[in-house]
């Protein structure tokens, strides 16, 4: 079949911008947030791990959509609900549920946990339990950048809730005032835990916060890969030509709670089925399907191989060694020759 | 007199002040990775004219004037060094950093600790610190404590201008966050300061004069006041080992333990609150140790008032240790010796 490439078909950004190989991948990662998610949520369920935990699912499209053209050198800060875009960003399913087993075979040797997952080998600077924590973050890295000569660009996860931190102001406004290549990321998913955007903030639009620093804003459907994928490239490709940050609102919804305390009160089982009706992953298959980059049985296999990764995934997680009581405080410093 | 190696380099004067410029300069100079950041250090010079001229001669790019934004400015110096920046951030007043307490102790302190070890953060902080110039209670307060109970963080308070530039070099090589405590009344304090690179070691204590008597173990500008009283206590037949703890995380336990065990009697001098404060940490130690038995007499501590900083002049004195405070502890656990 063939594609036609101009860009007033009705054929999605995604699909006429990017080879079938990255379409198939991101569809991939797509299916195994998803399924990570279930994984460790059903580890939790069995007792297997402790803790808590905040899912995204219902979310994966912004996570893959805003990391689909980044390179292993940009850089990326995250929240605690990161682990979509800890795997979006190329981590090793494996590590991370070992992690999340308290494992010293995890990313952080079994001292982080779900809140903290890092993988700065390819540019992931960690999640974040602290609501805005990783806003300043991202503009100090943004700054690395600049002063140091270095293409990368740093996107900055945050969610609705953290628009309200002044952490979130004091960093758009130095990311603005500065020009630095940072692109903030907003993944509104309606609620800061129980708290509506309609109850705690004072725009319609979070991505109108951008007027306040005189910088461009948008706000795109989340849970379109394909409308993610081109804001961010638009505004990545302004950061990385030195024309400073921008500010990027996905419009998207968790399915379960907050966390694992959640008892959904705040909100209605039609609101919920509303927004699962709208699910990212089936949505996005069908449209490389209707364009002809994968079959309906290469659908079906990628979704069985990403079942098989994650069943992988956990069994070396549970068979990894736990860290040694020993080593208690190692890493609180560096250790150094002296 | 010092305990550390003998610099062979020549002295001339320096204010403390411009030990500090000149510790900056020199990593200025050398490094390309360090860079200054703080609220009005450019053309301004800083609140205290510790920067001064240092922009004319590096540029906007390298001492970066932030907006009056703490947290975030603080969270941007983090994320530059977690990326490749070693910055030095200015904290116009220590007071200030009360504002940025998130990034300092939720992301810089354990970062490291968190991500097991993948990556460090050497980034340096500036405090101007302490009482005695009439501020007032939201400019004038002692809080080294407060980040010494972090683990994850050094923190250290420089008595000499001869220290300052040693230390705040040292900090530069330190591969973990260093917090510098710099009295506000000693920036102007002239002494001997080498030329050229040095370094003094972080988590060392000084025996600034040696006595039998009684040790006193003093922080920062009551280090100073130590010795004057110690002076007036020869005169009286006391002899009084003087010790500057110059780190106070992490402590030198051997040096003050040592003097303890020598001296049989102590009192701790510090400007930060008393209760819960450095004298406490101190005694504990000693309480704990072999140095116990040593003891002849009850510990005194000598710390801050119960109270904010006051304004009136008489009232601000008071809410700080003074010289015949000191005297009046040392007699009177000397008592019985001369």
């Amino acid at each position: 079949m063939s594609i036609d490439m101009t860009e007033d078909s009705n054929v999605p950004y995604a699909i006429r911008t990017y080879p079938p190989e990255k379409l198939k991948d991101a569809l991939r990662k797509m299916y195994l947030i998803r399924k990570f998610e279930e994984g460790a949520e059903d580890s939790y369920t069995r007792g297997l791990i402790h803790g808590t935990m905040h899912l995204c699912i219902g979310q994966e499209a912004s996570s893959v959509g805003t990391c689909l053209s980044l390179t292993d050198s940009d850089k990326i800060t995250s929240t605690h609900r990161g682990h979509g875009h800890c795997i979006a960003k190329g981590a090793d399913v494996a590590k991370m549920f070992a992690e999340f087993f308290g494992k010293e075979t995890g990313y952080c040797r079994g001292r982080g946990g779900s809140m903290h997952i890092a993988d700065p080998s390819k540019g992931n600077l960690g999640a974040n339990g602290i609501v805005g924590g990783g806003l300043p973050i991202a503009v100090g890295a943004a700054l690395s950048a600049k002063r140091l000569g270095r293409d990368d660009v740093t996107i900055c996860f945050f969610g609705d809730g953290a628009n309200n931190e002044g952490a979130f102001h004091e960093s758009v406004n130095m990311a603005a005032v500065w020009k630095l290549p940072v692109v903030f990321v907003c993944e509104n998913n309606k609620y800061g835990m129980s708290t509506s955007i309609d109850r705690s903030t004072s725009v319609k639009s979070i991505a109108d916060r951008a007027k306040g620093y005189d910088i461009p804003g948008v706000s795109v459907d989340g849970n379109d890969i394909s409308a993610v994928a081109e804001a961010i490239e638009t505004a990545v490709a302004r950061a990385r030509a030195g024309e400073g940050p921008s500010l990027v609102e996905n419009v998207t919804y968790r399915w379960r709670g907050h966390s694992k305390s959640d008892r959904n009160r705040y909100r209605t089982k039609e609101e919920i089925s509303d927004w699962m009706e709208r699910d990212p992953i089936p949505r996005f298959a069908a449209d490389l399907v209707s364009h002809g980059i994968l079959s309906d049985a290469e659908v079906a296999e990628l979704d069985a191989d990403t079942d098989r990764e994650i069943a992988e995934a956990i069994d070396f997680a549970r068979s990894g060694p736990d860290p040694d009581i020993s080593a208690l405080t190692r890493d609180v410093y560096t250790e150094t020759a002296a | 007199m010092n305990t550390h190696a003998t610099i062979e380099a020549p002295t001339r004067e320096l204010s403390y002040a411009e030990a500090i410029r000149e510790a900056m300069d020199i990593a200025l100079g050398s490094d390309e990775a360090v860079v200054l950041m703080g609220e009005d250090i450019g053309v301004y010079g800083g609140a205290f004219q510790v920067t001064g001229d240092l922009v004319h001669k590096y540029g906007e790019d390298r001492v970066i004037d932030t907006p009056i934004s703490e947290l975030g400015g603080a969270g941007v110096a983090v994320g530059a060094a977690l990326t490749g920046l070693k910055p030095i951030f200015e904290f116009q007043f220590s007071d200030f950093a009360a504002l940025a307490m998130e990034q300092i102790v939720n992301q810089a302190a354990k970062v490291r600790y968190m991500l097991g070890g993948a990556v460090s953060v050497p980034v340096v902080m500036r405090f101007p610190a302490g009482s005695g110039t009439g501020a007032a209670a939201q400019h004038s307060q002692s809080i080294e404590a407060w980040l010494g109970h972090v683990p994850g963080l050094k923190v250290v308070q420089p008595s000499t201008p001869e220290d300052v530039k040693g230390m705040l070099l040292a900090a530069l090589e330190d591969p973990d966050p260093v917090m510098i405590f710099e009295h506000k009344i000693l920036y102007k304090m002239k002494g001997h300061v080498p030329e050229g690179y040095y370094t003094t070691p972080i988590g060392k204590a000084a025996i600034r004069r040696e006595g039998k008597d009684l040790s006193i173990v003093a922080t920062s500008l009551m280090v100073h006041k130590a010795l004057a009283a110690a002076e007036t206590l020869a005169g009286e037949g006391i002899d009084a080992e003087v010790i500057d703890l110059r780190t106070v995380r992490p402590m030198d336990r051997e040096t003050v333990l040592n003097s303890v065990r020598k001296t049989g009697r102590l009192v701790c001098v510090y400007e930060g609150v008393k209760t819960l404060g450095i004298g406490a940490e101190i005694s504990a130690m000693v309480a704990e140790s072999d140095a116990f038995d040593f003891l002849d007499a009850p510990i005194i501590r000598l710390g801050g008032a119960e109270c904010p900083i006051p304004y009136n002049p008489e009232l601000e004195k008071a809410a700080v240790p003074q010289i015949p405070d000191i005297l009046e502890a040392a007699r009177a656990i000397a008592k019985g010796h001369v």
